[in-house]
């Protein structure tokens, strides 16, 4: 087998030393690091998105993928910086204000991650100006929140109406999610897009830029 | 008291009571603002009292405490876990003060909000003291049930129930575990099918097998059903008042007190033994409910 198929499989399998060691051998045979990322790392977390998606595996499955594909990040990043490869998008990402419900956020950064997109994370209880100061400094182009209570879901909106006000709506987009939230919901409020999970906001991302 | 396991043996249908996130929310929401609804057990404990004393009025026999986010683990989120003691002992006060009636009190125990190893970054070691620093102070201060709920990593919850049973080997405990409906399937979070959580939490010596939130009462009818073929021990079911909606700015959960109580039913020809609330669920719930059980429970009452 193909040692970036191989790569893609002990992602699959969750086996971080594996990929760290099959990732050093593809560096050692001078295999472009653009292709380790997309065909080796990537494709991995790839699979993993999709059967997450499926309900074949679970979050412990995909937690233990997201290690191993950072085992093998790890190796490739300073070759991917000095390379000038641009990382895909930058994401914005929290627990709203007042909810400290963090394991799915955490999820979804974690793909993300595997992705390939830059993720800034701003952990829980994060205020609305919080996330869009964080936006403008970093230049990000989607905030990505998260909350599992209902009560805090109206946080959303505010930092929806806070784009708005702020002339950036549209220009910095919004995906959200998290247990209470449902897709009439995120219209209700004007997000540009529900995401009800980690590989769905990957794929929503995918789309989109 | 009869003991509450006593009565369930006897086929009586117990009623827990239901939510109390947004009955806090609307009398102490500027209490809460930048910390938990656990910290309010200290600050406004007249609220609690309310509280558990609308749902006594409703008819429950089972109340739980605001205890939920009450471990260690969770208070240090908001720098409180040096107040633990404090806050869960006030916690079962305010339940006792809520009414001269005769009513269970049950210790509400949520989630550590960590991930065990391999897959986040906490010992086994950690999440067991957290639990038993807790459940230790509810136990000492009079709770007659300990309630494990929402729960969704088996491992985490076995872990609650041993230092249950490491500080008494004689109160009553409840593992309720929340899961999710797929294409194939009931799944806790971690993966965990309801005929393997039946099986492990029967092994571990609990008491009580249940499920609460996640779902509205129609999926909790088929997740009872699934739990019963899997284990003979008692059942308890708390469903969502449905899954919360949007409605002018508000959220709404769908499901009235009347079609609540109606799908109950279906839970007392399984042979659940206790029915509450979880999120959305009202003193007008636990009411609609009561009267359900009230109708059709006596007819099932073997004495």
């Amino acid at each position: 087998m193909d040692i970036l198929q191989q790569i893609s499989e002990q992602i699959d399998l969750g086996d971080d030393e594996k990929v760290y060691e099959l990732t050093a051998t593809a560096i050692e045979q001078k295999i472009p690091v653009k292709r380790i990322l997309e065909e080796g790392l990537l494709d991995g977390m790839n699979i993993v998105g999709k059967k997450f998606k499926e309900h074949d595996i679970f979050l412990p499955e995909v937690l233990m993928a997201a290690k191993a594909m950072n085992a093998g990040m790890e190796l490739i990043k300073p070759l991917l910086l000095s390379g000038n490869i641009p990382m895909k998008a930058k994401v914005v990402l929290g627990t709203v204000r007042g909810d400290l419900h963090d394991i799915g956020k955490n999820l979804v950064g974690v793909m993300l991650k595997g992705a390939g997109f830059e993720v800034i994370d701003l952990g829980n209880d994060v205020s609305p100006e919080k996330f869009i100061e964080t936006a403008k400094r970093e230049g990000a182009q989607f905030i990505g929140m998260s909350t599992l209570l209902t009560t805090t879901m109206p946080v959303m909106k505010e930092v929806i109406e806070l784009l708005r006000i702020e002339n950036l709506e549209g220009k910095i987009k919004t995906l959200v999610g998290g247990a209470a939230v449902s897709k009439s919901y995120a219209e209700e409020i004007g997000a540009t897009a529900y995401c009800y999970d980690g590989s769905n906001a990957v794929e929503y991302l995918n789309s989109v830029i | 008291m009869k003991a509450v396991l006593d009565r369930i043996k006897q086929g009586e249908i117990l009623v827990c009571d239901g939510a109390m996130g947004s009955l806090l929310m609307d009398r102490a929401k500027e209490h809460l603002k930048g910390t938990c609804p656990e910290s309010i057990n200290l600050s406004h404990p007249e609220i609690i009292r309310e509280i558990a004393a609308l749902y006594i009025q409703a008819g429950a026999d089972i109340i739980e405490t605001n205890t939920f986010g009450g471990s260690p683990l969770k208070l240090a989120s908001y720098s409180l876990d040096d107040k633990t003691e404090e806050i869960n002992r006030a916690a079962i006060l305010a339940v006792k003060n809520a009414s001269s009636k005769n009513i269970y009190i049950c210790a509400s125990i949520g989630p550590s909000g960590k991930l065990l190893k391999p897959f986040g970054d906490t010992e086994p070691k950690e999440i067991y003291e957290s639990f038993y620093r807790q459940i230790k102070v509810l136990v000492d201060a009079g709770a007659d049930i300990i309630s494990i709920e929402t729960m969704t990593d088996l491992n985490e919850a076995s872990l609650a129930v041993e230092a249950t049973r490491n500080i008494s080997s004689s109160i009553p405990v409840i593992v309720s575990m929340t899961y999710e409906s797929t294409s194939r399937g009931f799944f806790t979070m971690m993966g965990t099918r309801i005929e393997v959580a039946s099986k492990r939490l029967e092994d571990s010596g609990v008491d009580v097998i249940g499920s609460n939130c996640g779902n509205g009462i129609e999926n909790l009818v088929l997740i009872a059903q699934e739990h019963r073929k899997h284990t003979q021990l008692p059942l308890m079911i708390q469903a969502n008042a449905g899954i919360p909606e949007l409605r002018e700015g508000v959220t709404v959960y769908p499901e009235s007190p009347e079609f609540m109580a109606e799908k109950c039913n279906g839970l007392i020809s399984i042979g659940v033994s206790i029915i509450g609330g979880c999120c959305g669920t009202t003193p007008a719930h636990i009411r609609a409910i009561r009267n359900v059980v009230d109708q059709r429970g006596k007819k099932l009452l073997k004495t």
